[in-house]
């Protein structure tokens, strides 16, 4: 009987199929059953001598039979390459601990790392940033900030000189002098720069150094609103939980003048060989602009007043690091530039 | 400045108090405290003992062998020692076994030369001490206690007690507006206002009676405007022996060396007064006549100190008829000091100009304790009662006669400042809400007296001039830290510059590009520009000159940023770092003509490399990394021998326009040698910062996407070996036109195949246009006229 043959064909064909191992053999099967000369088309081709009853219904069973030889082979096919294909991705296993191939990135320096914070801060509190030159006038560094000659404070910061009226300046102020000549109020503005003061270098002592000076000028102005800034500044440096006090203490260009400390991180005021024992460490310097300096700049001290400060960019990047010898900083090893 | 804790107790009756409360309190009020030291902290365990035998150590001709009884009623202890000094009976001090002395030094017991001792017997040196402290004892040797230099004998007495350390100093940092704080007197105003006490002032009372001075001494000021007072007193029979010890406690404590009641007395008040005194003998002022001048052409003095100075015209001095017998304020001469013969003293008392004090004593280059004070300002309303206090204490000690009367020249004397009081003026500026009368009290405290609307601020407060300092007062007691914090009313808006802006792009970029970023020193040295090989009349040598330079190194502001890289690449190479990589943003000083005109500081680019394999195309490669982040407008390198310290066959002028923006280069190899690179080479770049930005595109705009596809083309061409590739592509893209998208070079071939002075040259274009696919008619023309340009330029394809 055909429909026997075909029954048996199937059976057996899906069997092997099922059975096959590699592609060779699924064409090998795929020839013996559904090729011309296949078993199932040998069925067909005797199609003829059943009779018209007999005919549709092999010929349905006959279909059935391809068509189900047809799905054993695809999804055998597919079991195999998906089999393939999982040991093709063992194969490709690495040692996914092996380094990487990295894209040579440079570093920036530490004392522009904390500078681009600290700017950060600032215009966050809308300040702009002005520049001036390094070189400067004794009139900027000195005279217009109430410092006159004779006057004590120029020898505690022992100035280079290039001649009677120019010089390096010794600090960021002279900005405070600058600025307010080119600007009226409202002024809100910090100025980094360099600075030099003829000191030998060692480890806590460099001719040149960076400052940031700041100044607010308005209607208004209060010591309250100092006080504010600074402690803004310097939670945001240092962190929310930071313990802050002011000080009193002389700048010639600032009255009220302030230093601020912030308790040591270390021994959190108790005294330790860090903050050599203060409890304190000292962090800037500011006050109210003195209403001399601000006549120097014809602003008049009785409509508007000010409040200004210094901050010491290598002491503040120092504390932030850890960093325990300034000279670092002017060395640029790069297996120092390299940890930040 | 020291402040003895006991000296401060005799103004201000301070209640007790952990000396960290005290220091806290103060430095808040404003006299900072730098650290505290409680006399004999380092002692422990060392006890007052007696000598109560001596015997010879049996194997030893300088050691002796000791009992010594420590009043504690057992057996004496034995204590070898080597001093040669002792007596039987003799009390001294004992450090005990486990005991402490200065300097951390730790004494136990153990065996000299096989015999036990059990301590040590101390010397005045291994107490911390000198025989200055304690003139009886001998510094050669173990101290021996007496009750001529007022020790306690009693045996078994902490050393401490016995010797009277009961006192703490406290270093407080005075600025520089408040010299009245370099006094005890002063601190103590500080100290009653802070801890709300009165302030006990002594007034001091002159009994003399040894017979009226008028007459013995003609005074006057013959430059009133650099001295406002000059007082004297004078004292016959002097008896020069040594202070007390209450006295030379006091001075020790201060951190001032005892010497003998005279001098110790105008010590003595300087700290107490803060006015500086000066006492000396009347025999060596010719003439019986002062006259506080100005020094003539010509004069000198040898000062105490043995040296002969010349004196400028402007220095002012004391003199007596004929010749200068002192620098004003700042030094006495050689022969007017206390001798063994002197009989009859001088004390001045006077105030000269600070800033002519400061100038004379650095001109002369003496800085010394009176200068240090002068210069800072002093009060000449204090020269009179810090005089009496003099006199008080010279009877006090029975250190003379003093005799009736003061000569005195003061020409003007200042009268105390008027500021007026405006309670709401401070009120607003501080922010804090002290009423009037908190404020009248804090100014009292600090000895201001009110007239009517007006503060009449004391005289010996010169930095008490405008409201502004009045409001730092009440500040400074209502407390800077009670004031409450207020955040700065909105309405600035904070923004960076186009020039910050594009610093920052850069930064950004070079970092990208694998560049570390350094800072170097501003100044270098003149021989720097040697080492950069320039020609002796080199423009560039001229710089920005330090007057008052650290060193040669610091002596000039350069005027060239290679230096600085080059020393840290030296600096990196000589540490053995393999390569390095860096950049720079700084400044270079440009002089003008005149040098009373600031120099132009023009910032600058620097970027250098060496070691990983790098060269020049290394440093090339960053560079047009660097122009295309900013989008530098057309560039162009050309060959160059601008500059002696770049390899003169390797170097590319940088240009933009009409503009030299900078180099590109191999550092010279001499050069990189000098400055200690050995044979490696280094390469790098520098471009002018400002002319970077003027032509950087920062306004971006976007350029629709390609809608057709592209073609490219392979050229092979054959040149001259020197000619410039840059000329190739020049022709390529005026031959090429619009439709050329980009080139891309993709080999340079010299050798077999190739005539010996010719180069092969291999370009791909890419060819697209943005309105059609291209027609292979396009194609053909654009790259025959690339040809007919490349013909032009010297180049044919090869065959």
């Amino acid at each position: 009987m055909l429909q026997d043959d075909l029954n048996r064909i199937r059976a057996e064909a899906t069997a092997q199929l099922a059975g096959a191992s590699g592609k060779k053999e699924l064409e090998e099967l795929r020839v013996r059953y559904l090729g011309k000369k296949g078993e199932v088309t040998a069925i067909l081709k005797q199609m003829g001598k059943l009779s018209p009853e007999e005919r549709p219904v092999v010929g349905k069973l006959a279909n059935e039979v391809r068509a189900a030889i047809e799905e054993a082979l695809e999804a055998r096919t597919s079991a195999l390459s998906a089999a393939a294909f999982e040991e093709k991705l063992k194969s490709e296993k690495l040692d996914v601990t092996l380094p990487g191939r990295r894209p040579v990135l440079g570093h920036k320096h530490p004392l522009s790392l904390a500078l681009d914070e600290l700017k950060e801060i600032f215009l966050g509190m809308g300040f702009s940033i002005a520049e001036g030159p390094e070189v400067e006038y004794d009139y900027y560094n000195f005279e217009a900030l109430n410092i006159p000659k004779g006057h004590p404070a120029r020898d505690e910061q022992d100035t280079f000189y290039v001649n009677d009226k120019v010089l390096l300046r010794t600090q960021t102020s002279p900005m405070q002098v600058r600025t307010m000549e080119q600007q009226r109020p409202p002024i809100r503005v910090i100025a980094p720069g360099r600075c030099y003061r003829s000191d030998a270098l060692d480890a806590t002592h460099s001719p040149l150094f960076h400052q940031i000076e700041g100044l607010v000028v308005d209607k208004g102005i209060t010591f309250a609103h100092l006080k504010g800034t600074l402690e803004t500044f310097i939670k945001q440096l240092y962190g929310e939980d930071s313990v802050i006090r002011f000080r009193p203490h002389h700048f010639p260009f600032t009255e009220p003048s302030a230093e601020v400390d912030v308790q040591c991180f270390h021994c959190h005021g108790e005294g330790c060989r860090l903050c050599k024992g203060e409890g304190w460490i000292e962090i800037l310097g500011g006050g109210m602009v003195h209403p001399k300096v601000l006549q120097n700049c014809n602003i008049d001290p009785e409509v508007y007043s000010g409040f200004a400060f210094g901050i010491g960019l290598e002491r503040i990047t120092m504390r932030k690091y850890n960093i325990d010898d300034i000279r670092l900083f002017y060395e640029n090893d790069v297996r120092f530039l390299g940890q930040f | 400045m020291n402040l003895s804790m006991r000296w401060l107790k005799e103004f201000v009756d301070l209640p007790e108090m952990p000396i960290r409360q005290f220091t806290e309190a103060i430095t808040l009020s404003g006299s900072k405290v730098e650290s505290w030291q409680t006399e004999g902290s380092e002692l422990d365990k060392v006890v007052v003992g007696k000598v109560l035998s001596l015997e010879r150590h049996p194997d030893s001709d300088h050691l002796w062998i000791t009992k010594i009884d420590i009043g504690s009623g057992e057996e004496p202890l034995q204590i070898v020692t080597g001093a040669q000094n002792l007596q039987v009976g003799d009390v001294v001090p004992v450090a005990l076994h486990g005991s402490t002395l200065p300097g951390g030094k730790k004494i136990k017991k153990g065996k000299l030369r096989g015999v036990e001792s059990n301590g040590m017997l101390c010397s005045l040196g291994e107490l911390g001490l000198t025989q200055h402290d304690f003139p009886h004892a001998i510094e050669d040797g173990i101290m021996v206690l007496t009750e001529a230099d007022g020790c306690d004998l009693t045996l078994g007495k902490d050393i401490r007690d016995a010797l009277g350390f009961h006192d703490t100093t406290v270093e407080f940092e005075i600025t520089s507006n408040r010299p009245d704080c370099f006094s005890v007197i002063g601190l103590a105003r500080e100290a009653a206002a802070t801890f709300d006490l009165p302030l006990k002032l002594h007034e001091p009372k002159v009994k003399g009676g040894a017979g009226d001075c008028t007459g013995l001494l003609d005074v006057k000021i013959e430059a009133p405007d650099l001295c406002p007072i000059y007082a004297n007193r004078i004292v016959k029979n002097v008896r020069v022996k040594p202070s007390p010890r209450w006295m030379r406690e006091r001075l020790r404590a201060m951190g001032v060396r005892p010497i003998n009641n005279i001098v110790d007395i105008t010590n003595y008040v300087m700290l107490e007064y803060g006015q500086p005194m000066h006492a000396f003998d009347l025999r060596s002022v010719g003439g019986r006549k002062i006259r506080v001048r100005r020094a003539n052409a010509g004069e000198s003095i040898v000062t105490l100190d043995g040296v002969e100075r010349k004196l400028e015209p402007h220095q002012l001095i004391i003199a007596d008829c004929d010749h200068p017998i002192a620098i004003a304020g700042v030094m006495g001469g050689e022969y007017s000091g206390i001798l063994d013969d002197t009989t009859t003293i001088v004390f001045e008392s006077a105030c000269f100009d600070g800033v002519s004090v400061r100038t004379t004593a650095r001109d002369q280059g003496m800085r010394t304790e009176s200068s240090g004070r002068f210069e800072k300002g002093l009060d000449p309303n204090n020269c009179l009662p810090a005089l009496e206090r003099a006199c008080e204490l010279v009877e006090l000690l029975d250190a003379g006669d003093v005799m009736d009367g003061v000569i005195c020249d003061n020409p003007h004397l200042p009268e105390k400042r008027r500021i007026r009081f405006e309670p709401d003026w401070i009120r607003s500026f501080l922010a804090a809400p002290v009423s009037d009368d908190e404020m009248k009290k804090i100014l009292e405290k600090l000895a201001c007296t009110f007239d009517g609307d007006d503060i009449l601020a004391p005289t010996f407060r010169p930095d008490l001039v405008h409201k502004a300092d009045i409001a730092e007062e009440i500040a400074r007691f209502y407390g800077y830290n009670t004031i409450e914090s207020a955040p700065l009313p909105g309405g600035t808006q904070g923004r960076l510059t186009p020039k910050q802006k594009f610093q920052r792009l850069v930064s950004s970029t070079m970092e990208a590009l694998g560049a570390d970023e350094i800072m170097t020193y501003s100044f270098c040295s003149p021989k720097v520009y040697d080492k950069l090989l320039l020609a002796k009349d080199d423009p560039r040598r001229r710089s920005v000159v330090i007057r008052n330079p650290l060193g040669e190194d610091t002596s000039l502001m350069r005027t060239i940023a290679l230096p600085g890289m080059l020393d840290v690449l030296a600096h990196n190479y000589n540490n053995r770092n393999e390569r390095a990589c860096l950049y720079e943003l700084g400044n270079i000083y440009l002089p003008h003509e005149s040098d009373e005109e600031l120099p132009d500081e023009r910032c600058i680019l620097t970027c250098g490399l060496y070691g990983g394999g790098c060269d020049f195309f290394t440093a090339k490669g960053i560079l047009e990394g660097l122009f295309a982040r900013i989008h530098l407008a057309p560039w162009e390198a050309e060959a160059c021998e601008d500059r002696p310290y770049y390899h003169p066959g390797r170097c590319a002028r940088i240009t933009c326009g009409e503009d030299v923006l900078g180099y590109l280069y191999e550092v010279h190899p001499k050069a990189s040698e000098n400055f200690g690179l050995g044979h490696e080479a280094v390469y790098g770049f520098e471009l002018d910062m400002a002319l970077l930005q003027a032509h950087a595109q920062l306004e971006l705009e976007y350029q629709t996407l390609p809608r057709f596809p592209s073609v490219s083309r392979d050229l092979a061409l054959l040149c001259k070996e020197d000619l410039p590739v840059a000329v190739l592509e020049k022709a390529i893209r005026k031959g090429a036109g619009k439709l050329l998208e980009r080139i891309e070079l993709f080999d340079v071939y010299q050798g077999e195949q190739i005539l010996s002075g010719m180069k092969s040259v291999a370009f791909r274009l890419i060819l697209r246009s943005k309105t059609a696919t291209l027609t292979e008619e396009e194609i053909h023309a654009a790259m025959d006229r690339a040809m007919q340009e490349l013909e032009a330029a010297g180049a044919s394809l090869r065959a």
